[in-house]
Order: structure tokens, then sequence, then C-alpha cells
């Protein structure tokens, strides 16, 4: 039997991820893709941490970030009555953090592709930097500002290390469809496995195509 | 004095000149690649700080001036044009006026440079040289107080070239303001500008009317000698019916390839040192049709084989290259009477101009 329940938190969750990580990312990845800092190396570094890091290892030091002893968590649970740990704030701030190479990477390449020259003719041509950023960076940048929000919302869909460590499984708290998989499987409901695993595949595949197929439109009425 | 600028740095690229640009005037900035020629500009622009800057336009100090505030028009080496915008919307992005205000004022300055029938397009499907009448376009748009032009025809081929100069000529009633003119070409300096300044190494070699830095040695040295030739000014005298033209000159008869400009007009002509023969008698039998009667001004001979030798025709000073070889064997000293010859087809075109 298909886990609707875990399949909407799923989506909510990732659709929340990509809301607001995608914006942060266009602001951050453009100073990155600006910066002649030398620190730089050591930032992009820190940025690319979680696609190396094991799930289970950036789930552990979250939870103990997110957990009763920490600053953070004691704040939390001042502040709304309830922890932070095992809850959907806690798994969607999880979710981003798991997420910002995802969605940082192609948009600070997107930036970084828009040649500088162009943004000498805007600033001769009067605009202003967020003028820049809206009118010229943006529409040539907007398919990477694309990928980074469809691999941020295809990758939240199937996170299950850091998911499984911060949120446990609280059925319409933080039971997402790649944990109701993993249930079913442990309690030899293959069936509802296959039809929840062929329903991720499909919205996985649709989601990768019409990004691809954008992303192909745009480019071809720019170069 | 409309355009004042002074700039001063040690590092990462070194500076040290000034200049002024009167309104109206278009100052040609010549020299070597990496001389800095472009950071001047950029200078200008405000996309470039160094150490010290000054750079007064019409009374006001622009230094701590953000980029975007500055009324100046650029036209960059590979044109710069937003690639996602026709060409109308490329000219309506620096323009200040909203709606269709803007949209006819794009229309009037696209019909300006001749692509009135092209505003749809978008820069992938203009050609080199319509791109840059649009990046031109574009920079008039932005009504500017000063007009920057960085290299702006080097991308282009030579027909091209031709006929964006033409467009420049046409466009001079437009340009009320201060134009810079970046460029490493003699030909085309001579051709558009009105004065020019030769920097080296960040810094200015030397100023003046063309005729004058043409005849400077510090020039000649940053320039190499190749590009160095005094300029003549002489009148339009007949178009022959074999397409040479006949013109006038104090020192005799110059005989070019026919130009356009009507009898009686006053040409500049260009003539490379290394162009011109001296004969200390009027040649006959010869196939060259320009012979100038002069005298010798000076001689200088440098490390090599040649000599720079300055003979005044007609109360001008006309450059000769020479073999030191030459210069004795021939007698010349200060003063010496002479006759300078030339090829009339060793005078390109583009080396006449009004």
């Amino acid at each position: 039997m298909m886990d609707w329940q875990a399949l909407n938190l799923s989506l909510l969750l990732a659709a929340l991820t990509a809301a607001i990580l995608v914006p942060v990312s266009v602001f951050v990845g453009r100073r990155l893709a600006l910066s002649k800092s030398k620190s730089l190396p050591v930032i992009e570094a820190l940025i690319a941490l979680p696609l190396v890091l094991p799930p289970t290892v950036l789930g552990f030091y979250l939870l103990t970030a997110f957990g009763k002893g920490s600053p953070l968590g004691e704040l939390w649970q001042t502040v709304f009555g309830h922890s932070l740990a095992f809850s959907f704030e806690g798994l969607l701030l999880a979710s981003i953090i798991v997420n910002i190479p995802f969605a940082m990477q192609p948009i600070q390449r997107g930036f970084e592709a828009v040649p500088q020259e162009l943004r000498d003719a805007a600033a001769c041509s009067g605009m202003s930097p967020l003028e820049t950023l809206w009118k010229i960076e943006l529409p040539l940048a907007w398919p990477a500002v694309l990928t980074g929000a469809v691999l941020t919302f295809a990758h939240t869909l199937g996170e299950f290390g850091v998911v499984l460590m911060v949120g446990g499984a609280i059925p319409g708290e933080t039971k997402t469809i790649a944990i109701s998989i993993y249930d079913k499987v442990q309690s030899f409901d293959a069936r509802s496995a296959a039809e929840m695993s062929s329903v991720l595949l499909a919205v996985s595949v649709t989601t990768i195509t019409l990004t691809f197929l954008m992303s192909r439109k745009i480019g071809r009425r720019l170069s | 004095m409309t355009l004042f600028i002074r700039l001063k740095a040690q590092a990462p690229i070194p500076l040290d000149l000034s200049f002024s640009v009167e309104a109206g005037q278009i100052l040609a900035l010549v020299g070597p690649s990496g001389s800095g020629k472009s950071t001047v500009l950029r200078s200008i622009a405000g996309l470039y700080h160094p150490e010290e800057t000054t750079i007064t336009v019409r009374g006001k100090e622009w230094r701590d001036m953000a980029p975007h505030k500055r009324r100046v028009g650029m036209v960059f080496q590979n044109y710069a044009l937003f690639p996602h915008l026709t060409a109308r919307g490329n000219v309506c992005a620096a323009l200040d006026e909203k709606g269709m205000d803007a949209t006819k004022e794009a229309n009037r300055l696209l019909d300006l440079v001749g692509l009135g029938d092209m505003a749809e397009r978008r820069p992938a499907e203009l050609s080199g040289g319509q791109q840059q009448r649009v990046a031109i376009a574009r920079a008039l748009a932005r009504k500017p107080d000063v007009l920057l032009l960085d290299e702006p025809f080097s991308a282009v081929d030579r027909p091209t070239r031709e006929s964006l100069y033409a467009e420049i000529e046409a466009l001079r009633s437009e340009l009320s303001m201060p134009v810079v003119l970046v460029t490493h070409d003699m030909d085309e300096a001579q051709r558009l500008a009105d004065r020019m300044a030769v920097i080296d190494q960040g810094r200015l070699v030397c100023q003046g009317s063309l005729a004058e830095v043409a005849l400077d040695p510090k020039a000649m040295r940053v320039l190499g000698l190749r590009q160095t030739g005094a300029v003549l000014t002489a009148k339009v005298a007949a178009h022959d019916t074999d397409g040479i033209t006949r013109l006038a000159h104090p020192a005799g008869a110059l005989f070019v390839p026919q130009i356009r400009e009507d009898i009686g007009t006053e040409v500049k002509l260009r003539l490379l040192a290394h162009d011109v023969m001296l004969a200390n008698a009027r040649p006959t039998g010869i196939s060259a049709l320009n012979i100038l009667e002069g005298k010798v001004v000076s001689i200088a001979f440098g490390d090599g084989p040649g000599a720079m030798v300055h003979v005044d025709a007609g109360g001008e000073i006309l450059l000769a290259r020479i073999t030191r070889r030459s210069v004795a064997s021939l007698g010349l000293v200060e003063g010496s009477p002479c006759f300078a010859v030339l090829k009339s087809l060793a005078i390109a075109r583009d080396r006449v101009h009004r």
C-alpha cells in the first residue's frame, strides 16, 4: 500500500528546502563567483563537505547540535516549547545544510560563466549591481539556478541517512518516503516498497527531464 | 576643459599620467599592447581604481562615484552586448527613459547607426560590424558626458572597419562630449582623432596634434619605426581620368590613388618614413610620380644601419628613413638641398583624410 502521507511530507520538505536554499545560493554563489579572496578554496571545501561526509556522520553532528545539550537545541526548546531534533523544523534545517552543495555549486558555476565584460557593460549602461543581477546575470545564469533547484529537490526526496539520524521516523512529522520504503522492506512488504519506489522513480525522472529540456531551450535562445 | 584625468599607481599596473580632452574632441590614446591604454579607460569608467585618481568631468569629481552613476558611454573591444536582449533591448538597457519613450529613443539611435530594420534581432543574429553599431548606439543611449572607445574596430574585418569609420565621421555632430579612443593603429588614429596621446608602460610619452606626435622621436620609439610617418597638408587639385588624384603642395604636386574628396578640399596625408627615398638631384626616368623639393633640416642616427632624415618640404617637415650608407654617399648634411621621392601606390587611401 502506498504511504501517501510520507510522499506528501517528502514533497513538502523538498519544496521548502529548495525554496529557502535557492535564493540564498543566488546571493552567496554570485559572491563566490566574483570573489578573489585567498580563503575561497577553504569556503568552497566547506560547502562541498556534505558531498563527501557519510550521511550518518553528518547526521550525528546535526543531532548533537540540535539536541538538548546544545545552545541551539536549548534555545529552540525555550522559544518553541518542543525539541528541534525529531521535529519537522529540525528535519528541514538538516535538509538545507545537507543540500548546500547541490544548490550552491551549479549556481556558482552559472554566475562564473557570465563574462565579466557584461557586468562592466551593465555598469556603464547605468545599472546598479542589483539591477545587473536582475536584468543581466539571472536571465543568463538561470538554467544553472534551475539546475540547482531541481538537484536540491530531487536529492531531498532521496535523502535517507541524515533523515534517519535527526528525524527518527515519526509519521506525518519526519517519516519521509525514503524511510517509509525502508520500513516496508524491513517488514517484508515488497509490494508496497515496489509501488512507492516506482512513484519516487517517476517523480525523479520527470523533474530531471523537465530541467534538461528547459535548460536546453534557454541555452539555444542565448547562443 | 571637460575631461581631466590624473592617475598614479605602483602596482599591479604601474601608472603615472594625466591628460585632458575638450568637449567634442576625439583623443586617440595609442601605445603598444600592455601599455595601460585600456586601464586608463576602465579607470574613467570606474571599473578600475588606481591608488591615486583624479577624474574631473564638467567640473565634477568622479573619483568616489560608483560606475553606474557615471555618465559614461563605453564601447568594448568585443562589443559586450547582452546576448539575451534584442538590439533594441540592448539600447533600451542604457536609456533613462521608460516604456514608449525608451522604444522611440532606441529606434532613433538604431536609425542613426543604420540598423533601424534590425531592432528585433539578437546579437547572435547580427554580424560583427552590426554588433559594433549596436554597441555604439548603446553607448550613446547613456547620454554620456564622456565617450570611451576601447579598440572598437579591432575585431572586425577591413571593409567593415572602413564603413564603421565613415559611420563615426557621420556621427561627429552627435558627439558633443569628449571622446577617448584607444587604438594601436596609427591610420585609425589619424583618420578619426583630433589629438593623440602616446602611452607606454603607464606613462604619457607625448601628446599633441597628429603632425606634432608624428615627428616626436619619443613617440617613434614607442610606436616603432615602421609606423613612423610625417603628416603633410595638401589641397585636392584634380581627379585625373586614370584613377589618380593630384594634390597641390608648396613643395610640388602629389599624386595619390583616387580619393573621394572634392576639388579644393584640404586633406592630410601621412607619408611613412620608410616609403620615402631621397636624391640629391631631381631624378629622371623613374616610375615614382611624387618628387618633392626640400632641404635637410636634421639627420638622426640610431644604433642600426638606418638614419631618420627630417626634410623641410615647402614649410612642412617630411620624414625619410634611409641608410647611413646613403646619407654618406649622397653627402647629406644639415641644409643640403634634396628631393624626396615617393611612389603613388605607397600612399594608401586610408592615410589620406580630410
